[in-house]
């Protein structure tokens, strides 16, 4: 159990270990403090985005021990200890990861506010199920709403992933 | 039309893909200042109430909160986006004309110590009736939402070219179906935020704003400040539709929080605040009367509309006129006439919403030609062919068209979905439905009355040649216009694109553009930026003409490299000759800007939507309806758009497929709805019913071959245009699979059912009745025959 330090108003505030992206953190939260919130204010990791707080609209998608979850929906101090993966994490040494690459040949992106999110899902997917059908694919990302792109090029990316292939024919 | 392009025409990769997939692209709501403070505005929970009073004593003694203001703190000169209708204020100060409506604010040392402070500031009020319904809001008695707009009319307009009653008395068919059009809103998945600064006597604003100008220029207004004094920076923008065009009051109310605390204030609003401040699509009545000949053709057509503005004019007296002018676009006929009341009521006010008025008509319109052409034994699509506008024509209403294409999307569209072979053998409960759509190349005229040109643009080449930067006002708010106009500056510079950097939408770096509304940018943006790329180009061959010892004229750059026309062998590489040019002239630099030429009539309101170029474009829907739960399952989509040349291709489909996603959210599922006392009841985007990924159709999104001949490399407008026809093409897809009209949208699965369950009671009632006929028939006879003995026998007359 996290440490708890109660200040003079009588707020308890929790000393909390989050793992992200391979480094340990160590914050002071409320009880009451989402993740999206720590993440983006306390360590500024402002990539994990935020449209709704409610769990709709998946902007905020990180990976929970691998496992994509609503970070709005998610208490700082559930995620105490274990393994976040936040988009900053997900390029490594300044190399893009393939969904990535895929992602922008494929103009899967428009306004990219759900992007993050939704390269968190992808991955996640892809990490599971390597070969998705379209419709496996559509339902990872149902939970990331996205307004601009209609889907079509955000599905065709992740497929064209998967089977090996960063760039469209048409490129 | 030459097609030897070298960096237009292609899919290049997105300038901004690399920052926006790893997280790195800042949005507004992701900076940080230091000493930075949170500000939240409190709002009205009433529909219609009187303030009696505000007390804010208790919300100032809170620890962490730094400043609480309300109307008398704040400027009171009455703001809006069009200038005709200035009705809004930075807060109420007599009374809240709708639920959300604004009142007071807090700047606070968190998050968490505004909402307790807004919990604390007490207003009294005086609960006043409410219009809530918009078909009502005229009525005598209804109560009056701004005392000086009579019977709540914010605008009206009557219009009339031709002789409408001449030529409906003369049509061989006449015929008037009402429409219902819902509200629906933009629902980008960005909230709204700004953050606010005071340097001295300057304002630095950071906004999630879809026109930089615009706000710079009502901000100055409203601060009575020059707008040299006020800087608005756009980061990156998650999604606008038109709503982040206009003011909300977070950078009004923001600004006044810094000024006093003297530190940045972030204010922002959640999503459920992002409904109430609305701006979206107006619910919408509309009835169209069409007369025709015996073949179909159009001889004249008359709209009379009802839109509900909402609380405040917004953008809505443009919105009003668009919802007519745009009507006789898609299709040819002389005689016209355009009737619209736009009334208040004490709901969000209504703006501008991805295709601008056009829409909703657009759906009345081809559901009435569909409910036409059945009337006549027409083929829906051979009705829009035989009256589709041709290119180098003029509307009724004074619009030069000059490409046009429709008649070829529809051709195109007609055999890319088989749409002959269905129409003849989709099974029952299967349907296909077509319709056009048309939308401007940028609004003629500025949103405030100007004299500025519409587009600007510098570009700035590196000391050593090996970068260029576009400086532009434009915004790119998911649309892709930082590519597209790297692009077209590089084709004109005769450089690479994968060189150029871009620089936008910061007002005091980068030179005015009215910003990203009307589907304005690539055409509009694009002419400055070729006109600058030019400049650039013009230079740079000047100096490798004295490095080569060669007439400037037989030089030209492409690709980076500088060439003879004439001769083989002599070249330079860009980057030499800017470097010389540096060395020996200074900084290269280019410069453009677009003014359209004048457009448009001399009546009342001609100016709304004039455009130096249209946009055209077709769609098929083939849908399934579940006769049993009304459920629709769309089969596929196909769209054709004229949008002139194709700067990026792949961009321009996302365009498409964004546009079509959001018609058809709009056809089916979206709406806003209100309980009784004018509360949004679904303002999450669970409820609102955004569609997802597994919601989506299968769609196939062409061009056809065009050239605009006004634009810059014949480009033209897709972003908007292709939601407009999606509505129709949806209700008349399910009108062909239930042969039953639901006359209001969205077309959502309960109207459907209920549609069809009352044509299976009708037509249960018509079996009924045949039966009883026969049978009081058969009855009649008998009795006849035992009257009249039997039958005699004749001998055949032959
Ligand atoms: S912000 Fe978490 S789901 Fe929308
Ligand atoms: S790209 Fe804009 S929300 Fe997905």
């Amino acid at each position: 159990m996290a440490q708890a330090i109660t200040d003079k108003d009588g707020v308890k505030r929790y000393l909390i270990t989050l793992n992200v992206n391979g480094d340990a953190h160590t914050v002071l939260v409320k009880g009451n403090a989402i993740l999206t919130n720590v993440l983006r204010e306390q360590l500024d990791l402002t990539g994990t985005k935020k449209g709704c707080e409610l769990g709709d609209c998946g902007s905020c998608t990180v990976l929970l021990d691998g496992k994509p979850v609503d970070s709005c929906l998610v208490l700082a101090i559930e995620a105490d200890g274990r393994e976040i993966t936040t988009i900053e994490g997900v390029a490594e040494n300044g190399r893009l990861d393939a969904i990535q690459e895929s992602m922008i040949n494929h103009a899967a992106v428009q306004c990219g506010y759900c992007t993050p999110g939704m390269v968190l899902s992808a991955k996640a997917l892809l990490t599971r199920n390597p070969n998705p059908s379209e419709q496996e694919v559509r339902e990872a990302i149902s939970g990331n709403l996205c307004r601009c792109t209609g889907y079509v090029h955000i599905v065709e990316a992740v497929l064209a992933t998967a089977q090996g292939r960063l760039t469209p024919d048409d490129h | 039309m030459s097609d030897n392009h070298k960096v237009i025409g292609r899919s290049v990769p997105r300038i901004d893909g690399p920052e926006k997939v790893t997280g790195g692209a800042k949005y507004t709501g992701d900076l940080k200042f230091p000493n930075m403070l949170y500000g939240k505005i409190l709002t009205s929970p009433h529909a219609h109430a009187r303030i009696i009073s505000i007390d804010t004593s208790e919300a100032e003694r809170l620890p962490g909160v730094k400043a609480v203001i309300t109307h008398k703190d704040v400027p009171t000169l009455k703001y809006g986006l069009s200038p005709a209708r200035w009705d809004e204020s930075i807060f109420c100060s007599d009374k809240v004309r709708f639920v959300g409506d604004k009142v007071a604010a807090v700047a606070c040392l968190d998050e968490d110590t505004c909402y307790r402070a807004l919990k604390l500031i007490k207003v009294e009020y005086e609960v006043l009736p409410a219009a809530l319904d918009f078909l009502h809001a005229m009525d005598e008695g209804q109560p009056q939402v701004h005392e000086e707009y009579a019977r709540n009319i914010n605008t009206e307009i009557h219009q009339e070219f031709g002789d409408v009653e001449k030529a409906l008395a003369e049509a061989h068919h006449v015929r008037t179906d009402t429409f219902v059009g819902q509200r629906t809103y933009q629902s980008p998945i960005e909230p709204h935020s700004a953050i606010s600064m005071w340097d001295g006597g300057k304002l630095t604003i950071y906004s999630s704003t879809q026109s930089p100008h615009y706000f710079q220029h009502y901000i100055a207004r409203e601060f009575d400040m020059p707008m040299g004094d006020v800087r608005i920076i756009k980061p990156y923008l998650g999604g606008g539709f038109g709503g982040k065009l206009e003011p909300t009051g977070l950078e009004f109310a923001g600004a006044v929080l810094a000024r006093l605390t003297g530190r940045p204030v972030r204010t922002f609003y959640d999503r459920a605040e992002m409904f109430a401040h609305n701006r979206g699509r107006h619910a919408q009545y509309m009835e169209i009367t069409t007369g025709v000949d015996k073949n179909g053709k159009i001889l004249a057509a008359k709209a009379n509309f009802l839109m509900d503005g909402g609380a405040y004019t917004s953008l809505g007296i443009a919105s009003a006129y668009y919802a007519g002018a745009l009507l006789p676009l898609t299709y040819e006929f002389d005689n016209y006439q355009f009737d619209m009341f736009r009334v208040y009521t004490n709901l969000p006010a209504c703006g501008a919403q991805r295709g601008h008025g056009a829409p909703q008509p657009k759906y009345a319109f081809e559901s009435h030609l569909d409910n036409v052409a059945a009337d006549l034994g027409i083929d829906p699509m051979d009705i829009r062919i035989i009256n589709a506008r041709r290119p180098d024509t003029v509307t009724p209403n004074d619009f030069r068209v000059n490409s046009c294409k429709i008649k070829e999307c529809l051709e195109r569209v007609r055999v890319m979905s088989g749409w002959d072979e269905k129409k003849k053998n989709l099974p029952r409960g299967r349907g296909i439905g077509v319709a056009t759509g048309s939308f401007v190349t940028g609004a003629g005229y500025p949103i405030y009355r100007t004299d500025l040109p519409h587009a600007a643009a510098f570009i700035k080449v590196c000391e050593d040649g090996t970068a260029a930067t576009l400086y532009t006002g434009s915004v790119d708010i998911g649309q892709g216009s930082d590519t597209v106009l790297c692009q077209m500056a590089a084709e004109a510079m005769g450089y690479r694109y994968e060189q150029m950097k871009i620089v936008a939408a910061d007002t005091e770096i980068t030179p005015l553009d009215f910003g990203a509304y009307a589907s304005r940018q690539t055409y509009m943006s694009g002419a400055a930026v070729k006109q600058a790329g030019e400049e650039v180009k013009r230079q740079i061959l000047e100096m490798a003409s004295s490095m080569l010892g060669l007439p400037a004229d037989d030089l030209d750059c492409a690709d980076g490299m500088i060439f003879s026309k004439s001769r083989n062998g002599k070249s330079l590489s860009f980057e030499e000759v800017a470097r010389k040019h540096f060395v020996l002239r200074g900084p290269l630099l280019g410069r453009g800007s677009y003014t359209p030429p004048k457009l448009g009539g001399s009546f009342k309101g001609a100016a709304v939507g004039t455009s130096p170029a249209y946009s055209f474009g077709a769609q098929v829907g083939e849908v399934a309806i579940d006769e049993e739960t009304g459920e629709i399952s769309v089969v596929g989509i196909w769209d054709v758009h004229d949008c002139g040349k194709v700067i990026n291709p792949r961009l321009l489909h996302g365009q498409v497929h964004g546009a079509l996603y959001m018609g058809m959210g709009e056809a089916v599922w979206e709406e806003v709805l209100f309980d009784d006392k004018g509360r949004i009841k679904n303002a999450e985007l669970a409820n609102y019913r955004l569609l997802t990924a597994v919601d989506m159709p299968p769609i196939t999104s062409e061009v056809v071959d065009s050239y605009e001949p006004t634009g810059p490399w014949g480009v033209k407008e897709v972003g908007e245009g292709a939601t407009n026809p999606t509505l129709g093409m949806f209700s008349n897809a399910i009108f062909d699979a239930m042969g039953v009209r639901v006359n209001s949208l969205p077309l959502s699965y309960e109207k459907v059912w209920r549609a069809l369950k009352e044509k299976r009671e009708r037509e249960e009632d018509a079996r009924r009745e045949e039966d009883a006929r026969r049978e009081a028939h058969d009855r009649r006879a008998d009795a006849q025959r035992e009257a009249d003995g039997p039958t005699p026998i004749y001998a055949n007359p032959i």
